[in-house]
């Protein structure tokens, strides 16, 4: 069977990755295009070195591109603004689909273990962001078991990960974050924290998820949450569990004050994640940028499953 | 901002902020009100009012408050005639949304905090608060776990994004007074003449009052302090011992002394209800280099999972944890466990 032809917009480190991911780790998928803006680029250099068709004038460059008509997916590694234009163009090609790897979020957010059955017929879906992939998940799996009322991430991760993009938009990531923990993870009140921490060398990225539920066996907590990991294993082998999964009971007597849910008790759920990359263009510190893109990867292969 | 022409320097309580630690975060509405007052009263130049952790800090990694920021700031700012309303916003955890919320509630100046070398991620926050016509002041905090030079290169870039003052903030309560003065020394090397210096101690070698004054001498025009240094770890530069000094040392202030005496003994000592003093636990956060809010969060996992306070602050302090990884301190805890086990 033919793999399903793939582009690539944004030849920067998330660009760059995925397209070394695609390369090794696709089973339906090719690569085939990358798009920048900049002929002098490192990221579209290396592309070419690879044998891939570079454009370095856009996507309008790519449209005109005799492999355009052959190309199924894009992923879009580039900025929120660009996405916004790039969305323009693609939604007149019905053939095409669009991953969003930007914080743009025109489409709905998809953490692939989570809601892609919802939202594969969607052509533009958005990747959240690398903290949100990381524990998304996490804040669904203890909403499986029990409900959750208040879900709060804190994502760590090492200065020289964080590129200039998340640095000029940090409120991007604890908004979007926070949003899609109550959207995909299922939780009533979502709430995303970041640290950058610029120890040398580098620190491997942390998550540490804590959930506030309603009372519940603990012990089937576990189990979903080692579940849900082992599924995020399949496509970020680098994801596991750092510590046994807390619990700390809050009495009513003793209920804490949650802005915009007011007081409320249950069960306090904390999981403590390390997330380390597979080290294909950043060295494994970087498990936020490996999530990201392992994600769309994996989201992408999902989407030609389905459609065979 | 308004300052008194002959005052030599800018007092600023944080009190109602840095304070919130030892008392996790709880202090009432009307304990606000009027500790806010009686600081207006005895003529204080500023009120920093949000939870420990800056603006919407709230959570279970710092703790909930016993109120949102909004109504521990709401009718506030009404109620001050001589100190400015000032809050505190750390990015990555506060946004731009929670600036303007304070905003609207009368809140005139803010400082911005990052780590001592993320200075850029303060860029949106200090521009935004100077479009919505605010006082604005980068606030590099850890100043230990970077060089003079380094930490002036991202005073610097504060400075560009439009903020008014820069502190060094000395958040684990780690630096000695050569150091502070050396970050003081090298802030002016490279700051233009209009920009402010401040300077934000941490009382856990017993240098809150040295530390501040070592700055004052070469140039530091801020000076935070708090009532009976209430603050995180072994709290904050004493507000009421500072005045003392610069009254001893011919500073020109605007404050009044025995009203800070007063309300220090009077209303806050006995809301202490965890000492606020150098003791094993806080003398090890300055000694270990170790963000000083992580005090009770180590208090709690050492004694939840029978551990010593010191080991876990140590092993914090070894790898390099930063400002907002509480959620480190249970992780740190758990390997100290495997390992004893």
């Amino acid at each position: 069977m033919n793999k399903t032809k793939v582009a690539i917009i944004g030849p920067g480190n998330i660009g760059t990755d995925l397209m070394i991911k695609l390369m090794r780790n696709a089973q339906h998928l090719e690569m085939c295009a990358m798009v920048g803006i900049d002929p002098q680029s490192e990221g579209l250099n290396r592309a070419s070195q690879f044998g891939f068709y570079t454009v370095d004038n856009g996507l309008q460059g790519l449209v005109s591109h005799a492999c355009w008509q052959d190309i199924k997916i894009i992923f879009d590694a580039t900025s929120a603004k660009a996405h916004y234009g790039h969305w323009d163009i693609i939604k007149d090609f019905p053939d095409k689909r669009i991953i969003d790897l930007t914080p743009a979020a025109i489409g709905p957010y998809l953490v692939p273990t989570v809601n892609f059955d919802e939202s594969h017929n969607v052509r533009n879906v958005n990747m959240v962001t690398c903290g949100g992939q990381a524990t998304i998940p996490m804040v669904a799996a203890v909403n499986q078991v029990a409900k959750v009322h208040y879900g709060e991430i804190v994502a760590s991760i090492s200065s020289k990960s964080a590129g200039p993009g998340t640095r000029a938009n940090i409120d991007e990531f604890t908004q979007t974050t926070a949003r899609a923990i109550e959207s995909i993870g299922g939780a009533e009140k979502g709430k995303a924290i970041i640290i950058l921490n610029p120890a040398d060398p580098p620190v491997v990225m942390r998550d540490t998820i804590f959930t506030l539920s309603d009372e519940a066996d603990r012990s089937a907590i576990i189990a979903s949450v080692q579940s849900m990991v082992e599924d995020v294993q399949s496509y970020v082998p680098g994801y596991s569990l750092h510590q046994e999964v807390q619990f700390e009971s809050i009495p009513e007597a003793q209920a804490v004050y949650i802005e915009g849910l007011g007081k409320r008790y249950g069960l306090k759920t904390t999981i403590l994640l390390k997330v380390e990359g597979a080290g294909h263009y950043l060295p494994p510190y970087a498990g936020n940028l490996d999530i990201m893109t392992s994600a769309a990867l994996a989201t992408a292969e999902k989407f030609v499953q389905n459609l065979n | 901002m308004t300052e008194n022409t002959t005052s030599q320097v800018y007092l600023q309580d944080v009190t109602l902020r840095d304070g919130m630690h030892p008392i996790k975060h709880q202090y009432s509405k009307e304990q606000i009100s009027t500790i806010a007052k009686t600081l207006d009263k005895a003529k204080v130049d500023a009120i920093e009012i949000a939870h420990g952790d800056g603006l919407t800090g709230g959570s279970f990694n710092y703790g909930f408050g016993s109120h949102s920021d909004w109504e521990w700031l709401e009718g506030i700012a009404g109620e001050l005639s001589h100190a400015v309303l000032t809050t505190l916003l750390i990015p990555g955890i506060g946004t731009i949304e929670d600036l303007k919320h304070a905003q609207a509630l009368g809140v005139k100046s803010v400082r911005i905090a990052t780590h001592s070398t993320e200075a850029d991620i303060s860029a949106q926050h200090i521009e935004s608060a100077r479009t919505l016509g605010m006082d604005v002041s980068g606030f590099l905090m850890m100043a230990h776990m970077n060089s003079p030079s380094e930490l002036a290169k991202q005073a610097k870039l504060m400075e560009s994004y439009g903020a008014h003052c820069v502190y060094v903030t000395d958040s684990a309560g780690a630096l000695l007074m050569h150091e502070v003065r050396e970050r003081i020394l090298a802030f002016k090397d490279i700051l233009k003449p209009e920009t402010q210096i401040g300077i934000h101690c941490h009382h856990n070698l017993s240098l809150g009052v040295a530390n501040t004054i070592a700055a004052m001498e070469e140039g530091a025009y801020r000076l935070d302090a708090s009532l009976a240094g209430m603050g995180a770890g072994a709290g904050n530069c004493p507000l009421e011992v500072l005045v003392a000094y610069l009254n001893k040392y011919k500073v020109a202030h605007n404050a009044d002394l025995f009203a800070l005496m007063d309300i220090a003994d009077d209303i806050i000592r006995p809301l202490q209800t965890r000492p606020v003093q150098v003791d094993r636990e806080t003398l090890s956060l300055g000694y270990a280099g170790v963000y000083s809010s992580f005090l009770l969060h180590s208090e709690k996992a050492a004694l939840q999972y029978g551990l010593d306070t010191r080991t876990i602050l140590n092993e914090l302090g070894k790898r390099n944890m930063v400002g907002g990884q509480e959620d480190m301190i249970v992780d740190v805890a758990l390997d100290l466990l495997k390992t004893r086990n």
